[in-house]
């Protein structure tokens, strides 16, 4: 579960970011987070990541105290996050398999348990076969469907996803959701930051609208945002 | 810390030399400068060291006392002498052996020639004591003090044997130290400068491990093991050239100036090197830790 209570920051130039945000998301929830650039999207992207500290409020995760956590903790938690962004930030010079693979040697999982877990998060995503190629021989959707494997192979307990439909075509947007859904029905609370209407309506899920730093709605499905 | 771990470290950290070949080339160019530098001064330093201690060994200065002084007043003085701290041994020459050792010096194969004094010891009043010090810095304050004892009569030492090559060690150790000093701070900021490039090769690599969850030590293991991989480098190269060189410049100089293999005596390469090698890697991959790992520490965030 995430609890956000009374969340604020404000950047060292002046900018309030985020003022008294309260957020609570339950375990296994698929939530959307919705709003215009400059709404205090991505801040609380980072805040939950632990990039970056909030100026005061608390954040909890899974009983974990974020506000309150030493640094030395903090590998160890974002090990119970998978997370996905928009530009897929995948290492060019590896292959499919290599990328996933990578996401477990960097924490020290033995190379046996290596070879089970990323043939397998490879078919969850549908792309068994295309493991030997690079990035650049793939689609969009294809090296965001490399993404998400990355960011499940930890078996993380939440996925977030940072606009991860933002460089694709409708078709391959919705494939990626399609995707996510698939994860989410498998226990993993999802979390999409989007500012696209049109996914979020036909998700149907619980939409939180964020405007100038505030929670301007977080009443169910659909959203009140307006993306003109 | 698991072996695949290190073996992932070490192949990132090989596969970062790979990536920024030329700054790491150069970085390794540099330390081999500096360490083969420091092993020449280490060579020749350890070398003249070697020559003032078998100088202390071998110069010592021999005192003679006045005409008609008793045997047991001259052992008296042999006594306050051995009392010194700076003396190292202080042997009694007799007359009689003085003559004896002058003797089997001077009239070897013409022993009939010296039967003439048989009765009549012509180095009668030439008993001496040679005097050997623990340090041949001493020799100055130790003559001095010999000048004051009014029943000595003359002191033989060489001054020039002593002080040159005193001075000469402590004149080399001070320029070696002062290049080796200049050759480390380059060699330091050249490593720096590579690692900061290889850090920057690696910025969305390193994001990546970092939002994934790959501790610090992780993240900037291969940093540690690059600069650590060249320092090593860098260290070997000079190391194995000096090995060669020692023993040909050695052999030459036994060869060309055997008349001076009295004065001259060089420590042979199997006791010299293993103390150079150690010194030398501990420069070497020392340099490449401490470089890498401060500036990894200052330049990436993890």
């Amino acid at each position: 579960m995430i609890e956000i209570t009374d969340l604020n920051k404000v950047y060292k130039a002046g900018t309030r970011a985020l003022k008294n945000v309260n957020i609570t998301i339950e375990d296994g929830e698929f939530v959307f987070i919705m709003g215009r650039s400059g709404s205090g999207k991505s801040t609380l992207m980072k805040l939950l990541l632990k990039e970056t500290e909030p100026t005061s409020g608390r954040i909890i995760v899974n009983d974990m105290d974020l506000t309150r956590m030493p640094r030395r903790y903090v590998p160890k938690y974002r090990r119970r996050l998978g997370v996905v962004f928009q530009d897929f930030r995948l290492l060019k010079d590896k292959t499919v398999y290599e990328n996933v693979a990578f996401a477990q040697r960097v924490i020290g999982v033995p190379i046996r348990t290596i070879r089970e877990n990323v043939p397998e998060m490879l078919r969850l995503v549908g792309l068994s076969s295309k493991y030997k190629s690079y990035p650049n021989e793939l689609s969009g959707g294809e090296q965001q469907r490399v993404a998400i494997a990355r960011a499940l192979v930890n078996s993380p307990e939440i996925l977030l996803a940072d606009e991860p439909t933002g460089n694709l075509d409708a078709h391959n947007s919705m494939e990626i959701m399609g995707l996510l859904e698939k994860i989410n029905d498998r226990g993993t609370t999802v979390i999409v930051v989007t500012h696209s209407q049109e996914i979020v309506s036909q998700m149907g899920r619980r939409v939180i609208t964020l405007d100038r730093g505030i929670v301007l709605d977080d009443s169910g499905e659909g959203g009140i945002y307006d993306e003109n | 810390m698991r072996i695949s771990t290190f073996f992932y470290c070490l192949k990132e950290g090989i596969k970062n030399i790979g990536r920024n070949i030329w700054f790491s080339l150069a970085s390794a160019a540099i330390i081999s400068a500096c360490i083969f530098l420091f092993c020449l001064f280490f060579a020749l330093t350890a070398n003249v060291q070697y020559m003032v201690r078998m100088a202390e060994s071998t110069v010592g200065i021999t005192v003679f006392f006045d005409e008609g002084i008793s045997e047991a007043e001259i052992l008296a003085i042999g006594d306050s002498i051995r009392e010194r701290s700076e003396v190292k041994e202080a042997r009694y020459i007799s007359a009689e052996e003085a003559w004896e050792n002058f003797q089997k010096e001077y009239f070897k194969g013409m022993e009939e020639l010296a039967e003439g004094f048989a009765d009549d010891n012509p180095l009668a009043d030439s008993a001496s004591y040679e005097i050997y010090l623990k340090s041949i810095d001493d020799q100055a304050g130790m003559v001095e003090w010999l000048d004051t004892i009014p029943e000595i009569r003359k002191i033989n030492y060489s001054s020039d044997t002593a002080s040159g090559l005193s001075n000469f060690n402590r004149m080399l150790g001070l320029l070696s130290a002062v290049i080796i000093i200049i050759l480390l701070a380059v060699a330091a900021f050249l490593i720096s400068n590579t690692i900061m490039t290889a850090a920057a090769f690696r910025r969305d690599e390193n994001k990546i491990m970092r939002l994934i969850g790959a501790t610090g030590f992780m993240i900037r293991a291969p940093f540690v093991v690059e600069g650590i991989v060249i320092g090593f480098v860098g260290a070997a190269i000079p190391l194995i050239s000096v090995y060669f060189l020692y023993r040909s410049a050695v052999a030459y100089m036994m060869e060309k100036f055997g008349i001076l293999s009295n004065l001259m005596e060089f420590i042979p390469i199997q006791e010299i090197f293993p103390e150079m090698v150690a010194v030398a890697m501990m420069l070497g991959v020392g340099i490449g830790f401490v470089g890498s790992f401060f500036t990894i520490r200052r330049h990436l965030k993890v």
